[in-house]
Formats: C-alpha cells, structure tokens, sequence
C-alpha cells in the first residue's frame, strides 16, 4: 500500500478513495488533470524585452515630462487617440505583426513587456488597447488579404481603434446564444440586431461582431460567424450606455440591414465560435487583468511613504506579494502564447486571481488612509481612490465572469 | 547527460523512495515523536542530504533550483524528517570549507545568538527556539560576536533529552537554549547565510507547503470526482468546482511565488525572495486547508483519511521561520521606504 493510503478497505468499510491513488503520485500520472496539469513554467525574458523596457520607459518618462497625462487617473480604459498615435510611431503597437502589416515582428513577450510597462506608468492607453490586444492579432490569424493590409497599418500606427461585439442583450455570459443574424446576399451579408456594452463604440472605427449566420446545432457553438463592421457605415448605430458614474464608455449598436462585403469576414462560415475563444484567450491572459488600478497601489504607497506603521506595512507587503506572484502567473502565460499554445485554463486562472486582486486594493487603501474619496478632489490618492471604487465592479465582469471562469478552471481541473 | 535530465532522474528516485519507505506504520510511528531511523538511513543511502553539497565535496551538486524541488516533493509526500533541514545545514557548513556532516542537521530561525569569547574558548549566548528535530539533529546557529561579527556555529544535539514539544503536525519542535553551550565549531558565516538563517528557513517552509498544497488539492480533486451525493459526483456541483477553482488560483499564484524564491537562492537579495514567498504561500496554505477539508466533509476530518498528514503540515509551517504578517512586514517597510515609483522596478527588474 501506498505512502499516504488510507486504511485497507477492511478496516474501512466504504471508504470512498481509491487506494491505488495514494501509491501511485497522484497528479502526475494524472495527465491533464490535477494540479501537475497547470502550466505555470518560468519563463526568461529574450534580451529584446529588456531593450523593449528601456525604450518604452523611456518614452512614458518623456511624455509625461511633456505634460501630456497624469499617471494617477489613467488605466487602459483611458481614452487618448493623440497618445496611441505617439505610441503607434513610437513603434508600441502591434510589436508581434509582420513588417508587411505595420509590425515590428517581435515575441509576444516583447509585447507583454511592453503593455506591462504601459499599465504599470499609468499611460492612456485605451484608445488602441482592444486593437492591439486581440482584434489585429484576431484580423492577423483569420482575415482576408485586402482587410490585412488595409486595416493593420494603421492600427500600428496607432490611427485605427476597435471594439467588441459579443455581448446582447439576450447574451451575456451565455454568449452562444447570439441573435445578432448575419444573411447572405452575394458578395455581400446583411446584418440585422443588436449589441450591447460595447465599449468605445462611439470612438472606435470598427468592431468584429459575432453573429448568428446558421444552425446552432447540438453542443450550441455551430452556425456562428465573425465580421468586421466599420461603424461610419450606414446600417450602424450605436447609442450611448452610461455607467454607475456617469461615465459614456459602453454603448448599444444597432444593425439595421447593415450590409458588410464577405471579404470583411474573420475565418469560415459558421466557425464563429472558434474564432470568438481565440480573441477571449488574447482578451483574457494580460497584465491588463491584475494592474487595471496599479495607479491607486502606488499612491497608497506614496500616502504611506516613510510611516513606521506596522499596520500599514503589513497590508502593503500583502498586496506586493500577490503583484509579484500574478506578475509571474502572467508573464508564463504569456510565454505559453509565445509558443503557439492555447492557455485558456491557465488565463481564466490570471484574470480570476488578477481581478480578486484588483478588488482588494480599493477596499484595502480606504482603511489604511482615511479619506473620504471624490472625484472632484486635488488630492491624488482620493479622487484615484473614487475613480477605482466607482469602476472596481466591472473587473470580475468585462471579458468574462468570475463565476464563468471559475467553471472554465474547474472543468480544466478535470472536474465535470 | 543533461543537468535537467539529472535533476528530473534525482526527483523520481526521491519520489519512488519516499513513497516506498512511508507506510502507514512509519508515519504513525514517526508522529510519536520517535525518530524514524530506518527511513532516515534510506533518505541518506540516497544522497539526498547532501543534494546540495558540490560534487567536490562528496555531494550530488544540485543546483539550488533544483534542491529546492527535491524539498518541495518531500513536503508532497509530507516525510517526517529534517531532511530540509539537513540540506541546508550541509550547503552551509560546506560552504566554510568543512566537510558535510554525517548526521541530521538541524537550523535555529531566531534571529543571531550572542557569542562571548572566541576561538576554541567561545560560548554561546541565547536562545535558539523550536528547533526541528531539535533533540537529533545536529545544530546550526548564526552567532554574532561583540564587534559584530556573524559566524557559523555548530551545536551537537543536547545531551540530556529535551521536553517533547511537537508541531500540529506532531513532528518534534522542541526548545533549546543555548546560553553557556560551547560549539563543536565555529566558522566565519558563509555568504548564504548572512542574512540569517530565518529567510532560509522561510523559502524551505514556502517549497514544502507547496508540495504539500499539490497533492491535498489532488485528494480534493479525486474525492470530488469519485464521492456520489443527490446521484451524482459532488464535483458536478458548481459551488463545490468554485471552490476548487479558487483554491487552483491560490496554488497557481502559490507556485509562482515559491519558483521566485528558489531562482533567487544564493543571490543577492534573499531576504525579500523569502519574505515574497512565504507571505503568499503561507496565506495560500490557509486557504487551500480550508477548502479541501470543506471538500472532503466529514471523512478529512477523520485520521483514517491521509488528508490531515498534510493539512496541519501547512498549518504548522506557515507560522514556522516566520507567518504572514511578519513577511508583509518586511516587504511592506521596504515599500514605504522606496515610495510607490520604485515598486514597478522592484518586480519587474530596473
Ligand atoms: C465595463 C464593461 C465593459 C464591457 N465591454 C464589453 C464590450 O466591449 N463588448 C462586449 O461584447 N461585452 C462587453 N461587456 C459585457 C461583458 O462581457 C458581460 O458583462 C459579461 O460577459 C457578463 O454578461 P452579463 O453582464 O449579461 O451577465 P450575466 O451573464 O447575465 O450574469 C449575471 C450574473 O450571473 C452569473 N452567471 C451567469 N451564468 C452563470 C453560470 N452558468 N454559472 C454561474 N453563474 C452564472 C454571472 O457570473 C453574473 O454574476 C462589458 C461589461 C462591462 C461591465
């Protein structure tokens, strides 16, 4: 019998384990499943990534030194097609594309340095972040040669913007169940429905919409199709959503007969579903789901600078120790990406940890400083500490619920 | 052959061994406090306590990395010995040119004793804690004399027995104190140790604790999937997958913490590895017991079920060579000292 076996059955009536279990390693022979399945191997970073963190530091220092934005009240929500232009000549964007389409045909983790970097300043660099993040690398994989070179330049160059459009009203967690329709009519589809909290619609020039082309059939993924819609087309429009705060950022988008050439499509007909967990891998996996308020991390630093309190100390050691670790996460995914392999379990698993801990930082930093937060407030720490409370509800919801991918992480664990 | 593929064939062999040697009777037996001699004589017919002594030295030269995992997988198969704890004592005291000791090592995590005197005539002063295996082992202090300077002390286990004062795990963690104790010798401290041996201490407990974290989490994963209530498999029911889910995210961040600590071993700033490592593992630990008791129901509260051989492991070692809070501390007070601007530099490299 094995080390930690359990008493003999003998001796345990019913015992509900399988003996053989314990002699074996469990886990290890265990293939996918268990926790040996998780791939969180440490990844070193190629030298270009160091020389891309010199560079695109340097550039946010002189930006900044330029007056052109206030670190504390950005996250890549922040909207500033001026920077993303910047950032585009600066050659930031679209880092892992061909030359041929305005890249810089570097590692992913050159780009996962890069947009790290860009978090951790508390650049604005929202304008291009869905963009660059996963509708060009989308566009790259599955679009047609015209829509490549057409679209993707100017992308990298930081001049063209996307949203996304996945969600409706009738479809939000359970996004198979799509209704947007998408007919066929020669060289032609016309699309009728609507989506909704579609961010940055009404400043984006595209977005891809999945839409409902066929059949759902038995396992509901069928008959799903994916297009690139240029929102200053006639058939569009999109009708402003506003958030708990005020804030115009989500939107709905209207298709009414809504005509798109075939050629604007992203992969086969009816391969929808495919292509829309591809993007969510892209949309999932990035230091975007544990530093969307970093900002307010290092101004609760900088109100504590200097104290000797035990108190405070603990709390910030605490948060550090759960950056450095999702850090690590994060940069291994972003290797296994780097190596062409698909890492939805390990992502869900990032941006489920990622999003606890952008929780956390708010409800922590309202304790240790005693503020009341505004957004009308000099005061760095307290109107970041406004902003971030008055946001922190959609972190463990956009891209994805934290209840959805804890049931993604469970079935990669081998449960169900 | 290839380090790895060394390294890999060294980890299988410890694997095989622990699992051959830790029948239930010798994990019984070992938790009465009784030193399980015959299991230690198999863990050092392998090597094992001298995994990170150089070749030179009549060691199997693991890198540290790769040591480090070896202590990982002793904390899987929860081994009721000082083997950690041997690993270290050795790296150490070879590193002040001595030759590896022959019996169990053991280390004090208190901060440096004093130390009176010097050469042959020099006497401790102090306390060195709980020891591991304290009444064993041998026993490595860092001492520090008059005008500051630390040394390495060796300490030959007490003559008369010490009282019993066992972990939750019920491994011996009895006190010694060392005022008066003359040391068998004394070295000038070896660059490793120079911080202490605390964060040393602390990396260990935080690679066990992973080990241990992986397989009650495989428990967990197997009682869900084999254990029927309502006609189905437990793990079929979404708040049962939740929280194993989250408990996945704690070992993930867990893991990622620990692999840090072991890549930084030897180098410059150990102190803030350990202290990294053990505030994230040692919060995970809590909350991984947590969930797989909840799991297991009433059979992981039994001692028949193997469960608790690892549970209150993680609950005694993530108070060992420092907990949570102690950890923050160090890192918390680095932070605030450097101001929020230096902190991006200090994860993600200069
Ligand atoms: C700020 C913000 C920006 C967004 N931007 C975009 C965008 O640009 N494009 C886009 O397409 N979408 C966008 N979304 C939408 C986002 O993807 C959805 O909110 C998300 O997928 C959840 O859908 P829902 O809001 O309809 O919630 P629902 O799916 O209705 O869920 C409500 C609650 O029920 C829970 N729940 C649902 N199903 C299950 C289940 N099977 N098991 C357990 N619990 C379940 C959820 O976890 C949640 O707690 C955005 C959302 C926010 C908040």
């Amino acid at each position: 019998m094995g080390p930690l076996a359990p008493a003999g059955p003998g001796q345990s009536p019913g015992l509900p384990l399988r003996g053989e279990a314990f002699g074996g390693m469990v886990g290890e022979d265990g293939g996918e499943a268990g926790m040996q399945g998780l791939r969180f191997d440490a990844v070193e970073l190629p030298r270009a990534a160091a020389e891309a963190r010199a560079r695109v530091r340097a550039f946010l220092r002189a930006e900044r030194a330029a007056g052109h934005y206030a670190a504390h009240r950005n996250s890549w929500n922040s909207f500033d097609p001026a920077f993303s232009r910047r950032a585009g000549a600066a050659g930031f964007i679209g880092i892992t594309w061909p030359s041929a389409y305005g890249g810089a045909e570097q590692s992913s983790l050159v780009r996962f340095v890069v947009t790290a970097e860009m978090l951790a300043a508390g650049a604005p660099c929202g304008a291009h972040w869905i963009a660059d993040r996963q509708s060009g690398p989308q566009i790259l994989r599955h679009g047609g040669e015209r829509v490549k070179r057409e679209i993707l330049p100017r992308i990298a160059a930081g001049e063209c913007f996307f949203a996304i459009g996945m969600s409706e009203p009738d479809s939000g967690s359970d996004l198979a169940a799509v209704r947007t329709r998408a007919v066929r009519d020669d060289a032609e589809w016309v699309i009728n429905g609507a989506k909704i909290w579609t961010s940055n619609a009404h400043r984006a020039h595209y977005l891809i919409a999945l839409t409902r082309t066929g059949e759902a059939g038995p396992d509901r993924h069928g008959g799903l199709t994916e297009f690139i819609i240029d929102l200053a087309r006639p058939g569009v429009s999109v009708r402003p959503i506003h958030n708990l705060s005020g804030g115009h950022e989500f939107n709905e988008v209207v298709f009414q007969d809504y005509r798109v050439p075939d050629d604007m499509r992203v992969g086969a007909v009816g391969e929808g579903w495919r292509m829309v967990t591809s993007e969510l891998a892209f949309e999932r996996s990035g230091p975007d789901r544990f530093l969307s308020d970093y900002r307010l991390l290092v101004e609760l630093i900088e109100r504590l600078r200097g104290q000797d309190d035990p108190r405070s100390a603990e709390a910030l050691g605490r948060l550090v120790a759960h950056l450095a670790a999702l850090l690590r996460m994060s940069t291994a995914v972003a290797g296994l990406l780097d190596r062409g392999e698909n890492p939805a379990v390990e992502a869900a698993l990032v941006k489920d940890v990622g999003t606890q801990f952008e929780r956390e930082i708010p409800e922590i930093a309202r304790l240790l400083v005693s503020c009341e937060p505004s957004l009308e407030e000099d005061d760095r720490f307290a109107e970041t500490l406004a902003h971030v409370t008055l946001h922190a509800p959609s972190f463990t919801l956009r891209g994805g619920t934290r209840e959805i991918l804890r049931g993604m992480i469970a079935r990669g664990l081998g449960l169900r | 052959m290839e380090t790895q593929e060394i390294s890999r064939i060294l980890l299988d062999q410890a694997d095989r061994l622990f699992a051959q040697h830790l029948t239930r009777e010798a994990r019984a037996a070992a938790e009465t406090g009784a030193w399980p001699e015959n299991l230690w004589q198999a863990v050092a017919a392998a090597g094992l306590p001298l995994a990170m002594v150089p070749e030179t030295a009549g060691g199997a030269g693991l890198a540290p990395g790769d040591a480090l995992r070896l202590v990982r997988r002793s904390g899987f198969h929860a081994l009721p010995l000082p083997l950690a704890e041997t690993m270290l004592g050795n790296a150490l005291w070879v590193a002040t040119g001595e030759k590896p000791l022959a019996q169990p090592v053991s280390f004090s995590a208190t901060p440096p004793t004093g130390l009176r005197g010097a050469g042959d005539n020099a006497i401790l002063d102090g306390d060195a804690g709980a020891v591991p295996w304290g009444d064993v082992a041998w026993l490595l202090v860092v001492a520090e004399d008059a005008a500051g300077g630390r040394h390495l002390a060796l300490v030959a286990p007490p003559e008369a027995a010490l009282p019993q004062r066992r972990n939750l795990a019920f491994e011996p963690r009895p006190k010694r104190h060392l005022a008066g104790v003359r040391p068998v010798a004394l070295r000038p401290a070896p660059r490793l140790a120079a911080p202490g041996l605390r964060p040393l201490g602390a990396i260990l407990r935080a690679q066990q604790m992973v080990g241990a974290m992986e397989r009650a989490l495989d428990y967990a994963l197997l009682y869900a999937n084999e254990r029927q209530q309502f006609g189905r498999p437990i793990g079929k029911f979404q708040a049962v997958q939740h929280m194993l889910a989250s408990a996945a995210g704690q070992f993930a961040a867990a893991t990622a913490a620990a692999d840090q600590a072991l890549e930084a071993w030897g180098g410059a700033d150990v102190e803030f590895a350990a202290a990294l490592a053990k505030a994230r593992v040692g919060e995970a630990a809590g909350k991984i017991a947590e969930i797989v008791h909840q799991v297991h129901g009433a059979m992981g509260f039994t001692q028949e079920h193997p469960l608790h051989f690892l549970t209150r492991r993680l609950w005694s070692w993530r108070d060992e060579c420092g907990n949570e809070a102690e950890w923050q501390r160090v890192i918390g007070a680095r932070v605030m000292q450097a101001g929020g601007e230096a902190l991006w530099p200090m994860l993600a490299g200069a």
